[in-house]
């Protein structure tokens, strides 16, 4: 024992992984399915876990978090769906064009930000589009375990409905699908008013989506506590700015289209991270000094902090100004 | 190697005792001549051969009569071991972990046949060989926490995981130093760590609570944490205190050395992939404080641990009004040269005692 506080790691421990299968599902979605290098079986994991993919994208190490969406009881696979961003950053991209079957790939260990709470007793899911995935999982959870849930699922138009003809065609009292393109639309109030006492709800889909559940569980009466969301944010592009690593004496240049972690990890220095989405909390790091503002753009920091200018989440959050100076 | 296992008490006639193995392996938990609270997390990958650090579950000479002192403790009170409903997966998750580990860290002693859902599993130390089917209850004795931490070392936490806090859910709760479950089921981690003094003002458990929630599949950690226990009883529960309370005032200079013991804690934290939630395995191990003195350095870094701890802990930690009298005896055992570094007790390079 070295009894001394230990330093947080840079991500999830790692796993080697084998592409054994590329499904296009529609003109967006694509799923990837995973056998472990060398045979081994994968760990079991909970319903709401993500994994984050490792893309050696030429010169470049992209890093981007997807829900695993198989059923967590089959060790032999692990999968995930992946909608083409095409303004994207380019990590869905390099999925879609370039990963083939018998592909080798390093993929994290599950974490899971987004679980079930087993108290329920029931469980509710809203989901929006590309959102479905970690509903898949958790479904297959529960369906082992004899749980009640029921699933409302928001798509675009019934060629972008992912997965809805195997979920409707299981479970088709408790699957609920409305398309956009028919003007179908999740009665939000009157589900949430009508639920048993004890009801967990949880949200996956497009930030307004997620806003939209929240507030109106909140207007009706929702524990906060009851109410369960996860989205992955994307680190949006900025005009490049400098920062200055007091710790490691180094002052790097952010890039337009790159993170401020990223750019931290392009000049060799070792930071803690995770979910890189601004969920986690892993990679929070302190502001020694500024003249400028930041976009904060995270979920892990109050409101307060962000005003504070004292804390930044460098996976998702950018700065303009003249001069700042980070803790790492 | 192959482990004696010992025939002895944590009871009545005491006859617990420690083999020249178990002593120098024992996890002296001061680095360094002083001692405050700090997180002290590190990952709990291993460690030096032999040692208490190597394996996931450590198993030593003490394992049988530690058992068979667990199900005494439930007999007389089942309260110490309780699971609320939603943890019965968290349980399967334990059993898995325990009996993976152990079958391979130790497969002189525990077996693991799996076959689909059908196992079988085989503790040859306790003469087990039940076959049942994972993840159903009703083949097994007892729930799949509870059957599968009767055969494990060290009492069991099982946490669950939500509103970015911890909740002692469930657990298995009979070798504690003075807390009890029975109390705490329920609570947040805030909750059950409010009587620690000093602690919150240091916001040593608002970090804390950070790591342990950020503690992932594939990675556990451990710390130590230590306290004083006069004769050697696993169980000093509050549910109990009328029975070992009172033993702390028996403590004479005579018999100082045999009967106070240092009682130090291996706390370790696993993620449970199934459930999400963390397991908080608590083993303690018990050394006399002769059988401490064995090893030189120890015996001049714990006499200046104990001489210069904050009376907040020393009262918490139940020994305030015997300190004098161990002093006393300690003293005879610091000869006031420098120690080295670290937890080792180094027997091969420090000085003997030179009075």
């Amino acid at each position: 024992m070295s009894a001394a506080p230990q330093k947080a790691k840079a991500g999830a421990e790692k796993i080697e992984v084998i592409v054994k299968a590329v499904v296009p599902l529609n003109d967006l979605v694509t799923r990837f399915e995973f056998e472990r290098r060398g045979g081994a079986l994968f760990p079991p994991f909970s319903g709401g876990a993500h994994t984050v993919v490792e893309m050696q994208d030429g010169e470049r190490t992209r890093l981007n978090p997807y829900s695993l969406m198989s059923d967590p009881s089959d060790r032999t696979t692990y999968a995930i769906s992946v909608r083409r961003d095409d303004e994207g950053r380019g990590g869905s991209l390099f999925l879609h064009n370039h990963v083939k079957v018998g592909d080798v790939m390093t993929i994290t260990f599950p974490v899971n930000l987004f679980s079930l709470d087993l108290r329920a007793k029931k469980h509710l899911f809203f989901a929006g589009g590309i959102g479905i995935t970690p509903f898949m999982a958790m479904i297959e959870q529960l369906e082992h375990m004899n749980g009640n849930w029921e699933l409302h699922y928001a798509c675009r138009s019934e060629s972008l409905g992912t997965y809805v003809d195997v979920l409707s065609y299981k479970y088709p009292n408790k699957v609920h699908v409305y398309y956009d393109d028919q003007k179908q639309a999740i009665a939000l109030e009157d589900l949430l008013d009508g639920q048993p006492l004890g009801t967990n709800a949880y949200v996956c889909g497009p930030k307004g989506m997620i806003d939209w559940v929240h507030a109106t569980a909140s207007a009706a009466g929702w524990p906060d506590a009851n109410v369960h969301s996860e989205e992955f944010l994307a680190p949006a592009p900025g005009e490049p700015f400098e920062v200055r690593l007091c710790q490691s004496d180094k002052t790097i240049t952010v890039g337009e289209h790159e993170s401020l972690l990223e750019a931290i990890e392009r000049a060799g220095v070792e930071a803690p991270f995770l979910c890189r989405g601004g969920s986690c909390g892993q990679c929070e790091t302190d502001v020694v000094s500024y003249d400028g503002d930041f976009v904060h753009r995270d979920h892990w920091l109050d409101d307060e902090e962000h005003a504070s200018g004292k804390k930044i989440m460098p996976c998702v959050s950018r700065f303009v100004g003249k001069q700042l100076e980070l803790d790492r | 190697m192959t482990i004696q296992f010992n025939d002895e008490t944590f009871r009545d006639d005491y006859s617990f005792h420690n083999s020249d193995w178990a002593i120098k392996r024992f996890p002296f938990p001061f680095h360094e001549d002083s001692y405050m609270y700090a997180v002290n997390m590190e990952q709990h990958r291993g460690g030096p051969e032999g040692s208490v650090y190597e394996k996931r579950f450590d198993v030593d000479e003490h394992y049988v009569a530690e058992m068979r002192d667990r199900a005494m403790v439930l007999a007389d009170d089942p309260l110490r071991c309780q699971s609320l409903p939603h943890m019965t997966l968290a349980g399967w998750d334990l059993l898995e972990l325990i009996m993976v580990s152990k079958s391979e860290d130790y497969p002189d002693l525990f077996e693991l046949h799996r076959d689909g859902d059908q196992w079988r599993w085989v503790n040859k130390p306790m003469g087990i060989d039940d076959s049942f089917t994972f993840m159903d209850e009703t083949t097994l004795p007892y729930g799949p926490m509870e059957y599968i931490t009767r055969q494990t070392q060290g009492d069991f936490c099982v946490l669950d995981q939500r509103e970015d806090n911890l909740w002692m859910d469930a657990g298995i709760v009979t070798t504690q130093a003075d807390w009890s479950l029975d109390f705490d089921i329920g609570m947040n981690f805030f909750e059950w760590h409010a009587p620690v003094p000093l602690a919150h003002e240091k916001g040593i458990f608002v970090r804390a609570l950070k790591f342990l929630l950020n503690i992932q599949q594939g990675a556990p950690a451990r710390r130590l944490n230590w306290t004083m226990t006069v004769n050697p009883l696993l169980d000093t529960s509050p549910e109990n205190y009328h029975k070992w309370g009172i033993q702390k005032t028996t403590l004479t200079p005579e018999n100082i050395g045999s009967k106070q013991h240092l009682r130090v804690e291996l706390q370790t934290f696993f993620r449970l992939p199934r459930s999400n939630a963390l397991v908080f395995p608590i083993r303690c191990y018990l050394c006399s404080f002769q059988d401490l003195m064995t090893m030189p350095k120890w015996g001049r870094r714990l006499h200046r641990v104990v001489r210069d701890l904050p009376v907040e802990l020393a009262t918490y930690k139940g020994f305030i009004d015997n300190r004098p009298m161990m002093l006393d005896y300690l003293s005879q055992f610091d000869d006031g040269l420098p120690t080295s570094p670290g937890v080792w007790p180094d027997f091969d390079t420090e000085p003997p005692l030179q009075k």
